[in-house]
Parts: structure tokens; sequence; C-alpha cells
């Protein structure tokens, strides 16, 4: 019974991990760059409708709407005055500038709301009791993991099905030949911005539900995991997001409750790079032939 | 050209040398006002009789503590605090007088460091702080080497006072948290099962916990669960609290400050998981947190020296003028450093200091006084022995409709 309640804790952390990952991977994918302020812009949610809760006592529902449409802004904001300037730079300088984004962000944030942590109120309270009360699941978990396999699916039909998707990964594939075909490169990336930071605003919600705690660093952390949980599934594969973020919630889980909660970060990272060194580019991934 | 720029200078001379005679002048006459005004005025709250003191002056008092940053809620009530004692001393028109200046270290060492800088640049005499444990580690370092007499109020390791004859706590020390919280269980509950959480790569929390488990050995309590966290992984503690939960712990220790803390009780709730939780004075400030559900904090109990509803006289006035100042109910850090404030003033009458003396002069008249003193303070009545730890009764209180109350025993 033990092992059910730590894979149900793991399931439910990964799922965290799982839903930013999804934001990591879809911008990766299609722009190939990684978006380090990602983690910040999850916070920047988590403020947002932390803020429209409590200061101006908008339902549930509204304030993560208003956390939606304000990342969203963020997002393609952050992509046309930081990202797209450097389209033609190489990816370290791009790298660079997303980790000032980060800072920014960050600083900014600590400007407006104050380093006070914050304490998140629970927008999904309660919990499910299974076997006569011996196995209890927090709503909130339940509520993420459907909301990450709901995301799953619909970027999944998106870049698959639609036209705009398809154009998505057209830029992905060779930006230059996309253009050519008249695909207007520019607005494609745009595009993937805000559904990557309209991603971080929900995750924002999910994460500060879960977790409770509201600083201005609290994407960062999520966001290292996440990045890492890309990684391991496969960074640019959807499903491959997914599966790693569950996978290493539950790793992290168990190795707190049965090698060392000391050590449950180094363990996660150790599989990690293990991992690579047998699947280079992680569990999902797929690999590309570069031609020289 | 030339002429005005010679015109000007003079004229500026003239005012900067008027502008130190008239600031002299002024020191003077106020130092002779207050010797004027001494015999009306009785003693009010010091065991010291400030009329027999040599001491006189406006003596520098330095604060240095979190008043902005993710531990402000105990930076701003001990920084508030102090000023409410510093208000009440100057008010006495005593000879001892105390002007105070507030830096902010932002719980951060080097932040720290540089507002002691500061502080030094100022000519500061003594120093009330620093307020968290690990900023004070650091500030006590520097201090002993440039001999100025610190007293923290709330930095409760032993880190802080350990081989440093300048420095002089008023909380207890995490060794004297563990055991009290020891004591008090094995008198109250002694049939609990209890489960540790801790934070493993802090002084505060570690000590507290070292200390609590020795005692609880000593005193036949059964500890069943110890679970650790991090920096880094202080947002999940599902494993932790499961774990707890199927060894069958109905009390879970929690020696850390009220971050994580609040975290543990909402996520504990989520689980449908209701132990008692006990805190240490880190758990005070839980309350002040913006947008925490205070009935997650239903029945915690933390121990603590102070509490705001005690009926005695001094408390209530101390309330009142902190609601005054800060539009709010002063938790323990205000208390502490009150008392820290009070401490000083105490030793300076008693060592007979003068405010020219410098930091050095003072502190080793400090030192010297330190092991006599006996002070009473919102926190108790206060002893100090020579490596500068306080002795004073702690008191445990339970949080009920988001108030400390008294436990009652039933």
């Amino acid at each position: 019974m033990d092992f059910l309640k730590y894979l149900i804790s793991g399931v439910s952390l990964g799922s965290v991990y799982a839903i930013i990952a999804l934001g990591y991977t879809m911008v990766y994918g299609i722009a190939k760059m990684l978006n380090f302020a990602h983690g910040d812009v999850i916070m920047v949610g988590g403020y947002i409708s932390f803020c429209a809760m409590m200061y101006w006592e908008l339902p549930i529902w509204v304030s993560i709407i208003c956390a939606v449409i304000v990342c969203t802004v963020i997002g393609v904001i952050i992509e046309g005055l930081a990202y797209r300037p450097l389209r033609q730079a190489t990816s370290l300088a791009v790298l660079i500038t997303a980790i000032g984004v980060s800072y920014f962000l960050q600083n900014s944030a600590l400007l407006i709301w104050t380093a006070n942590t914050k304490s998140y109120p629970s927008i999904f309270p309660g919990n499910i009791e299974l076997f006569n009360g011996e196995l209890t699941i927090s709503v909130v978990s339940i509520v993420t993991i459907a909301v990450c396999v709901l995301i799953m699916v619909a970027l999944t039909f998106f870049t698959d099905k639609t036209k705009i998707g398809k154009a998505m990964r057209a830029c992905s594939e060779n930006k230059n030949a996309a253009q050519l075909m008249g695909i207007n490169v520019n607005r494609t990336i745009s595009l993937t911005f805000a559904i990557g930071s309209a991603l971080a605003a929900i995750a924002g919600v999910l994460l500060c539900s879960s977790y409770s705690t509201l600083i201005p660093t609290t994407g960062s952390m999520p966001g290292i995991k996440a990045f890492t949980a890309a990684v391991f599934g496969g960074i640019g594969s959807i499903p491959g997001a997914f599966l790693g973020g569950i996978l290493l919630g539950i790793i992290e889980s168990f190795a707190k409750a049965y090698i060392s909660s000391q050590l449950a970060n180094a363990i996660v990272f150790a599989v990690l790079i293990v991992v690579l060194l047998v699947r280079p580019s992680g569990l999902l991934g797929k690999k590309i032939q570069e031609k020289v | 050209m030339k002429k005005t720029f010679r015109i000007l200078s003079a004229f500026l001379a003239v005012v900067l040398l008027v502008g130190c005679f008239v600031s002299c002048g002024n020191n003077t006459s106020d130092s002779e006002d207050t010797k004027a005004d001494n015999p009306n005025k009785s003693d009010v709250t010091g065991t010291t009789d400030p009329e027999e003191s040599e001491a006189s002056g406006t003596f520098k008092i330095g604060f240095i503590g979190p008043i902005t940053g993710g531990a402000a809620i105990y930076g701003t009530a001990a920084m508030n605090g102090a000023k409410i004692a510093v208000d009440e001393i100057n008010a006495l028109n005593g000879n001892v007088k105390l002007e105070l200046k507030c830096e902010d270290d932002v719980h951060d060492n080097e932040t720290s460091i540089n507002a002691y800088n500061t502080l030094l640049d100022w000519d500061v005499q003594a120093i009330v702080g620093c307020v968290t444990t690990g900023p004070c580690v650091a500030v006590s370092a520097k201090a002993y080497e440039d001999r100025v007499f610190m007293m923290t109020p709330s930095a409760s390791s032993t880190d802080v006072i350990d081989n440093k004859d300048n420095m002089y706590q008023i909380c207890f020390t995490d060794p004297n948290q563990g055991i009290a919280s020891a004591d008090y269980m094995a008198e109250n509950m002694p049939d609990a099962k209890i489960a540790i959480i801790y934070m493993n790569d802090d002084i505060y929390s570690q000590g507290i916990r070292n200390t609590f488990v020795e005692e609880a050995e000593q005193k036949n309590l059964s500890v069943v669960y110890e679970g650790t966290f991090t920096k880094d992984t202080s947002t999940d503690f599902t494993v932790q609290l499961t774990a707890a939960k199927s060894k069958g712990a109905d009390l879970i220790f929690l020696p850390m400050y009220y971050t994580p803390a609040s975290v543990i009780l909402k996520q504990a709730s989520d689980m449908g998981y209701a132990p008692t939780f006990f805190g240490v004075d880190g758990m005070d400030g839980i309350l002040a947190m913006e947008g925490f559900d205070t009935s997650l904090a239903e029945g915690v109990m933390l121990l603590t020296p102070f509490s705001a509803d005690a009926q005695d006289e001094r408390t209530k006035t101390f309330v009142k003028s902190f609601e005054e100042l800060a539009n709010d109910i002063p938790n323990q850090f205000a208390a502490d450093a009150y008392d820290a404030v009070y401490a000083i003033y105490e030793a300076i009458l008693v060592a007979g200091c003068t405010a020219d003396q410098d930091c050095e002069t003072i502190c080793d008249a400090l030192i010297e006084v330190m092991p006599e003193l006996e002070v009473s303070g919102l926190t108790g009545t206060m002893t100090w022995d020579e490596s500068g730890a306080v002795s004073k009764t702690p008191m445990a209180v339970v949080i009920k409709d988001g108030n400390y109350v008294l436990p009652t025993n039933d």
C-alpha cells in the first residue's frame, strides 16, 4: 500500500513537471531554442492569478483566464523584443538572452510583488479516499494529470492535423524552405511562443495550487526539473515531455521514500545521465541526421 | 567668474563653520536639559536605577535584520519592537538616550556584512541583531574582530555565540529549543508517536533536530519517522507526510521557518492527514503570511517565550504601542528585539558607559557586567552565562481561531 501511495505522490509531482515540460518542448521543437525564461513566465502566471483572486476578488476561472491572457501577451512581447532580433545569431547568443530574460522577469516580480512569500489559496481543495481511507489522492493532482493529458492530446492534434500546426513543423524542419513555400516564419514562431506561454500560465496555476508558496523564484527550480524532464523524454517530442515528466516525478518520489530524501535530487540527475548515455536523444526523441 | 567663485566658497565655509557650532551648541544644551529634567523623573521599567548610574549620553545602537525578503516578517517585527523600546527609553528622559539606525540584510549573509559595515561607518556603539541565524553567524565573526557588542534578538544557533565573548542572545539557543520541545512533549503527551521533518541544509533546523532527538531518547519518547528536505526540495512534502502517516505518527515536529511549514500544513490537509503539528520559534509569523488560510494552522502548537494575549501590564502597553506603530499584533520577534534593546540599556547603566567612548571600550565594559545582569522583559526574566546564551523559561502556545492561546489540558 505504501508503494501505491508513493507512486501516486510521484505521479502528481510528475504531472506538474510534465505540464511545464510541454511548454519547453513545444518552443524547442518549433523554434529550436531553449527558452530558459519559461519557468519565470510560470511564476508570472502564478502571481497574476493570485492577484486576480486575492486583490480583485475575481472567480477562479476568470483569474486563470486573466493569467493566460497576460502570459500570452508577455510571451509574444519577449519573443518580439528579445528573440526575434537574434533569429540569425548563434544559438548560444539566444540561450544567453533567454537567461537574461529569466533574470529580468524574476527581478521585475521582486519589484512589483516584493520577496515576501505569498501563500497561494487552494483552488481545488479536498481529496478522494480509496480503500477505506487507506489511500488518498488530492483533487489538485487529479486535475493536474487530467489537464496534462488533455494538453498533450490537443497539442499533438494541433501540430499534426491543423494547417498552422503543419506550418510550425515546416518551420522547425527548415526555416528558409518554409519561407519559400509562403509560410510567414516570424508569425508562426510568435504563435508558438503565445501557445507556450499560455501553457505556462496554466502550469503556474497548477504548480502554485499544489505547492502553495509563491515567491519570485518559484518558477526556477521546477523550470530546471521540467527542462530535465523534457530532455529525458526527448526534447521536441510532445509525448516525450509528458512521459519524461511523469517518470521524473516517480523517480524523485521513490528516491525520497526508499533511498534517501537528502539524495533525491542527485539520484534524479544520475538517472538522467544514464538515460542520456544510452539514448542520447532521450526516451522518445528522434535521431536526426545532420547533413554536413 | 573667479571672484564669484571665491565669494561663494567663502560663504560656504562660513555656513559650514556656523553649522558646526550650532550643532555642537545643540548637543550641549540637550544634555543640560536632560540633566535638569532627570531628578523629576522616576525609573519606570529598568531594574537598575538610572539615577545612580554614571552612564550618560546618546548611544548609537544599530539594528540589522531582514526588512525585505523572504524572512521580512521577522525582521520588520523585530525592527518595530526595537523602535518601541528606544522610544520608551528616550521618553524616560534619563541620562542615557539611544539613537537607532536600522539596516536591511534581506536574510542574506553578504548583504548583512554590508549592513554591518554601514553601521560601523556611522560609528555604531552596540548592535541589536542580526535577526536570522545565517547572517548573524557571518556578522558576529566580523563584530568579534572589531570588538562591537552584539545582542541578537532571535538568531538561535549556538554557532552565533560560540567562542565570541561579544555576542549575546535574547532567544533560547537551538539546543535549548530542541530540549524544551522534547521536555514539553514528554510531560504533556508522553505516548505520542513523533515524526520529525527538518531541513538538513539549514543549521537552524538541523541544530534543533539534533538536540531534540537526543533529549527525546533520554525521555523515552518514540520517534517513528524522520524526513528531510533541502532548500531546493522545499515545495513537495507528500512523500515525507505519507511516510509519517503510514508509520502511524500522530505528532509531527517541525523545526523550521514558517514558509516550508505552511506548505506542509497545506499538503497534509490535502492528504486528509491531521496529526498535531509542533513548531518552534520559526513557526511564529505563519499567521501573518499573505494569502495563508489560517484555518490550516488551527491546533498547531509552538514554543514561544512571548504571547501577545498575556495579561500583564507591560505586555498590554507593548501590544498597544505596536498596534499604533505597525497596525499589527506583535509576534515573539518584536518582543525579543524590544528586550534586546532594554538589555543593552540596562547593561550600559550598570557598566556606567558614556556616549563618547568608542565601541571597543563599551564592548569590554558591557561584557564585564553581562554575567551579573538580570533583566526582566516581555519574554521573561533573563540572565546570561559567559557563553552568551540566555536562560529563561519557554512557554507552549496553541493556535486557536488565528490567535495564540495557552493550551488547555483536556
